[in-house]
């Protein structure tokens, strides 16, 4: 099931070069950053895994990693995200840097797996957390990241969540989550299927403050994270041809032995059958979350009044 | 022994001999009486040694046991003017979650468990178990009421899961499931759930944000089915039983790593041997729980809630 979500992404090496002809993959270097001899070239040139379109990375990364072909957006790191989404591209504080995973049930190779994510995303974890401004609005916003273990939620990822979630209360600011996930995280057994009732109960507190969730759901959301904080937003936002459900396609197809309309469980589908809020092209994404957020303040910008200001009511009472 | 599993399988062939030599000894009139005591003898020791020594799997056999007590079996045997109640007012009448009101020892409490069906045709018409979003937000309207009323709430869970299909996706399984996460957070009402057999993932948890949480000694609560995982982490779904074992999936690990507040015995062999007996040590359960429980006021209850499951997970620090 997971790998049929992933299978289909590419590797996306940075390796600055104009040089159209074929890398030649010398030493040790090329080697690391998984430079292979190609017909397309990784780093330099992708093709899209949709639709085939070859562009040149540095077109690519212009366009927000979507794919100007058929508009597939590609998944993007937790920094990426957040350089596209805060003012001046980064958080003014990141949360709980310092938690790390252990490995509760002893399960063989999990740390090595871990280390090596560690190394090679250079996160401590499945998802980043923090405060930032959005078009000046103090938010806390907490973005999971792909690379790392399928951001899958296991503990640290369930205690970040809830911790951003009791920061946002305290600070009483809104808080926006990007997910993409494979679900729980099996190497935790059921303390990862916890976190789902641990970071669900923040929000039911973050809730009853009257204070603004808005969830956007990006390629792939599923399982535990799709069941629990992912579907709980205020607003449920999702980017265009993401993947999100419950169950994987291909476990489906195994329990009703039936073939799934193409685009079964896109966000599209979603939308169609009222499990959407929006679909939000990447784009647009930051001025809309903007938009939504100056929507719910109760310190508007200037020249922005609240209903409460400009009711004819005010005059009466 | 009727529906018995393969790792019960000497034993039930000891059994056979022990009646076979009785039958002997009345038909024939051969005394073997010494030879029955001491063949009966060895079926103890044999038992105390299967069932004394049961490893995850095994235990996973038992919850999954076709004649296992289900919600229905307790909600009979522990309470009293039990009225069913229907429907999610949305949609429909899912059966693989029953839901309604009775009295536990004369005061009004709310019960809501996964169903699993008795035979085939029971267990189509109960989707075998496995609850689609209508089920689960039957359940949260049932809660709801609990809520609005002071009612405390019971849950059974049994589950192999929420059902993987296309209209449950269609229909929102992801967000019926977190929905109930969320609101049972804000129950200002005593709430007590019961593993009483499958225990299996999101669709197990999603009647479990308890108070306090109960497992029956052969049940399990697993992330995932023993053998979905073993086909997500080896490729194999035949792995079940490795699975099962590196999981950590029964009561006593899950009460090791802090997840479930206690264990609730069973009669030797399961529950389903003497459905009676284990209906006796739940209720016994439940009536002290609710006992400590009904001394919280709501605030007091949802705040507990809380910390129950904020302290649930394993870290550390750099
Ligand atoms: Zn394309």
């Amino acid at each position: 099931m997971l790998k049929d979500l992933f299978g289909k992404k590419r590797k996306f090496a940075t390796v600055p070069s104009e040089n159209l002809t074929r890398v030649p993959a010398s030493g040790d270097q090329a080697k690391e950053a998984g430079v292979r001899e190609k017909e397309v070239p990784e780093g330099l040139m992708n093709k899209c895994p949709h639709c085939g379109t070859i562009h040149y990375s540095k077109d690519l990364e212009k366009n927000l990693r979507v794919c100007k072909g058929c508009q597939y957006h590609y998944s993007i790191s937790a920094p990426e995200r957040l350089a596209l989404l805060l003012d001046d591209g980064v958080l003014t504080e990141e949360f709980d840097t310092d938690l790390i995973t252990s490995n509760p049930l002893g399960f063989p190779g999990y740390l090595e797996k871990l280390e090596q994510d560690m190394a090679n995303t250079n996160l401590n974890e499945a998802v980043v957390t923090g405060e930032g401004l959005l078009e000046g609005n103090r938010i806390v916003v907490g973005v999971m990241d792909s690379r790392f273990r399928m951001a899958s939620m296991g503990s640290v990822v369930g205690e970040k969540i809830t911790r951003a979630i009791e920061r946002a209360i305290d600070r009483r600011l809104p808080f926006i989550l990007f997910s993409a996930s494979g679900g729980a995280r099996m190497q935790e057994g059921v303390l990862s299927l916890m976190q789902m009732a641990k970071t669900s109960a923040a929000l039911a507190k973050l809730d009853r403050e009257r204070l603004l969730y808005i969830s956007v759901l990006t390629n792939p959301t599923f399982g535990g994270v799709s069941a629990s904080f992912s579907s709980l937003g205020d607003y449920n936002i999702a980017e265009p041809g993401a993947m999100i459900g419950f169950a994987g396609r291909r476990v489906i197809e195994q329990t009703i032995r039936q073939e799934l309309p193409k685009d079964f469980q896109t966000a599209e589908f979603l939308l169609q059958n009222g499990q959407l809020d929006m679909v939000v092209h990447r784009k647009e994404m930051r001025s809309t979350l903007a938009k939504l957020v100056e929507m719910h303040t109760s310190t508007p910008r200037e020249g922005v009044e609240t209903w409460q200001e400009s009711s004819p009511l005010k005059s009466l009472s | 022994m009727a529906g018995e599993l393969p790792f019960e399988k000497p034993l039930v062939e000891l059994h056979d001999k022990i009646k076979e030599l009785r039958r002997f000894t009345e038909e024939k009139g051969i005394d073997f009486s010494d030879e029955v005591k001491r063949l009966e003898q060895k079926a103890k020791e044999l038992a105390d040694q299967i069932y004394g020594n049961l490893t995850p799997w095994q235990r996973v056999q038992l919850a999954r046991h076709p004649e296992r007590p289900t919600t229905l079996d307790y909600i009979q045997l522990l309470f009293t003017d039990f009225m069913e109640i229907h429907g999610d007012r949305l949609f429909g009448d899912d059966q693989a979650i029953v839901g309604g009101i009775a009295r536990l020892d004369g005061r009004p409490v709310t019960i809501i468990g996964n169903q699993k069906g008795k035979d085939t045709k029971d267990n189509i018409r109960r989707n075998f178990g496995m609850a689609h979003p209508e089920g689960y937000r039957k359940a949260l309207r049932i809660m709801e009421q609990a809520n609005k009323f002071g009612r405390p709430i019971i849950c059974f869970i049994n589950t192999s899961g929420a059902y993987p299909g296309k209209a449950a996706e269609e229909r929102g399984q992801s967000e019926a499931i977190a929905r109930n996460l969320r609101q049972m957070a804000t129950f200002g009402v005593p709430i007590i759930c019961v593993v009483i057999g499958e225990g299996g993932s999101g669709g197990a948890l999603a009647i479990g944000v308890g108070n306090r949480v109960f497992m029956l000694e052969n049940s399990y609560y697993s992330v995932i089915a023993p053998e979905s995982a073993a086909a997500i982490l080896w490729r194999d779904s035949s792995l079940g039983m490795r699975a099962a074992e590196t999981m950590k999936i029964t009561a006593p690990d899950l009460l090791e790593l802090g997840v479930i507040d206690g264990i609730i015995p069973e009669p030797f062999g399961g529950a389903h041997r003497d459905v009676a007996m284990q209906a006796d040590a739940v209720k016994k359960v439940l009536l002290e729980q609710l006992e400590q429980l009904s001394q919280l006021s709501p605030d007091e209850l949802v705040q507990d809630r809380y910390e129950k499951f904020k302290q649930i997970g394993e870290y550390a620090s750099l």
